[in-house]
């Protein structure tokens, strides 16, 4: 049956991490996340599951990736300041190959920055904050039905490609209710064993592909290492060929998938001299100023990135083909933006519009730049 | 139609429960869209604080309000602090033991607002015996002023939030409010 909440964007992460199946939640509080930790305590005994408040984000992600190797499918919830404890175990959760889901309300920053207030200023740290060359995934929502949605969607991509997910929302988005509707039919993508062969490798898949994971305690021999290691799971970090297979195929699961995992949503883009680009909550104040900029027979467009990392070069390439000039309004001095221009800036120019200090850019402000020209 | 509405007061008023009400009322019990902001300091109690409400029958993109359609306030110092962008021609609803009319005069007759008073803190303590609910109290002057949204939708949702074993008293004090706002201007 078909439920209805009026609830927070954080309650809403929640909600959408039991739907699709969690059961496992490790974290430390931190505003303005703290409502998820906070539902999450009430519901997961109920529903058989366990939370653990612990000592801070170091031990929080640790135990979500012990838990996920445990078999559970795992989550946390932070801000940039837990954010940035997490770090190391983010490079060991790529190199084990661990699925999990990090949800981050991002907040003013740098570093305890504003707690009450909103940004974007996570977003190139979740891509490059642990060491080495390594790929997430990144889904950024503006509403509340969207942070229960991605989030669902984060631990189906979590499962499917064995990687640590994002869920980079901020503090409007958190803390704002809306109603949400949740269907029955949701696709909840569960964990494969593999199979169990004479010879079996647990690392052993294509070069752009993703092994199934192997369960503990279910009679397969598993050996887990942040060190380079070989198809057999062992560390073996003298080979350069051994090194070059495994980071490379880490990397194209991923980057070689790109299109299966991204999703960009666009309006009024085929005729647009001016497109206006953005990810989470500025999307909102980019639609209604779209919608008002046509009524005037502006020819404008907007492109929104629900997935952010992987970026979807090639699908933005396309989209935007006719436009000679793209806005880009990002809550955080510029990060995204430089990704765009990199993609888009020889056909186009590309223009940061950034705002930081706490608030969403108006309706009006984005009005404002796209006539400016 | 679509709708700005600012609740103002301090924290620990429930001025933000105020909000939830009127959202949870718009969209899950009438046929509204309905988003839900609040802005705080790091400060549990005490300290201006406000939630805000769009109600709209389109569909809400930019979550924020900028000018107020309507505008409530439960403390001096957060309608002082918050007022200034309200809408020409605006509601504004005052619990009227806890302002300065005084210092509103102006703006009122600048902006041509329609100014509603309601004791509603007084209301809550000496007619229900507890001041807990003068944020319901106000509520009810809010919806009996503007008329926004359908009252029986209004009950519902103050039944769905209220702690168990309190909805008697919420839906009084949602009747007190009804019955002593008044036109002021």
């Amino acid at each position: 049956m078909t439920e209805e909440y009026f609830v927070q964007g954080n309650e809403a992460c929640a909600l959408g991490a039991i739907k699709a199946g969690c059961r496992f939640f490790a974290g430390y509080p931190i505003t303005p996340s703290t409502e998820i930790a906070e539902l999450m305590s009430q519901k997961l005994p109920k529903e058989g599951g366990r939370f653990i408040q612990m000592e801070d984000e170091i031990s929080a992600i640790g135990a979500i990736i012990g838990a996920s190797w445990g078999g559970q499918k795992v989550v946390t919830a932070t801000s940039g300041p837990g954010l940035s404890l997490m770090q190391e175990n983010i490079g060991y959760a790529a190199m084990t190959e661990t699925p999990l889901v990090i949800i981050d309300m991002q907040r003013g920053s740098p570093s305890t920055g504003q707690p009450t207030k909103s940004g974007q200023g996570d977003m190139m740290q979740i891509r490059w904050g642990s060491h080495g060359d390594y790929e997430i995934i990144a889904l950024a929502p503006s509403s509340v039905q969207e942070c229960f949605d991605y989030t669902v969607k984060a631990f189906n991509l979590a499962e499917k490609y064995r990687v640590p997910v994002f869920v980079m929302a901020d503090e409007i988005v958190g803390h704002m209710r809306e109603k949400i509707t949740i269907p029955d039919d949701i696709e909840i993508i569960t964990r494969q064993a593999p199979e169990k062969t004479e010879d079996y490798k647990p690392y052993e898949a294509p070069c752009n592909g993703t092994p199934a994971m192997p369960p503990f305690a279910q009679g397969y021999n598993v050996h887990i290492t942040g060190l380079t290691h070989n198809t057999k799971g062992y560390p073996d970090a003298d080979d350069p060929k051994v090194h070059e297979t495994l980071v490379t195929r880490l990397c194209n699961k991923i980057l070689k998938n790109t299109d299966e995992i991204t999703e960009i949503k666009s309006k009024y883009t085929e005729d647009a001299e001016t497109i206006v680009i953005s990810y989470g909550v500025p999307s909102r104040s980019v639609t209604t100023a779209i919608k008002q900029a046509r009524k005037d027979d502006i020819k404008v467009g907007y492109i929104k990135l629900e997935t952010v990392w992987p970026f979807p070069e090639k699908q933005l390439q396309k989209i935007a083909k006719n436009a000679k000039r793209i806005l880009v309004p990002e809550m955080n001095l510029g990060q995204i933006y430089y990704e765009i221009d990199r993609v888009l800036g020889k056909t186009a120019k590309v223009e940061l519009m950034s705002k930081i200090g706490g608030q969403v850019h108006t309706p009006n402000e984005i009005l404002n730049k796209i006539m400016e020209d | 139609m679509k709708e700005d509405i600012r609740v103002a007061g301090l924290g620990g008023q429930g001025v933000i429960m105020l909000g939830i009400v009127l959202g949870k009322a718009a969209s899950l019990y009438a046929d509204f869209n309905a988003v839900q902001t609040q802005s705080y300091g790091p400060e549990a109690r005490g300290g201006a604080s406000r939630a805000e409400v769009i109600i709209s029958d389109e569909e809400i993109d930019y979550p924020k309000v900028e000018n107020p359609d309507i505008f409530t306030s439960m403390s001096h110092e957060a309608l002082m602090k918050y007022i200034s962008d309200i809408k020409q021609g605006a509601y504004l609803i005052v619990d009227s033991g806890m302002i300065d009319e005084t210092e509103i005069q102006d703006i009122i007759k600048e902006k041509n607002l329609k100014y509603y008073t309601t004791p509603a803190t007084q209301t809550a303590e000496e007619k229900l015996g507890t001041k807990i609910v003068a944020n319901i109290v106000m509520l009810g002057s809010l919806i009996k002023a503007t008329n926004i949204i359908p009252v029986e939708a209004v009950k519902q949702a103050i039944k769905d939030s209220v702690p168990n074993g309190t909805e008697d008293k919420n839906i009084q004090a949602f009747q007190e409010g009804m019955n002593i706002v008044q036109k002021k201007i």
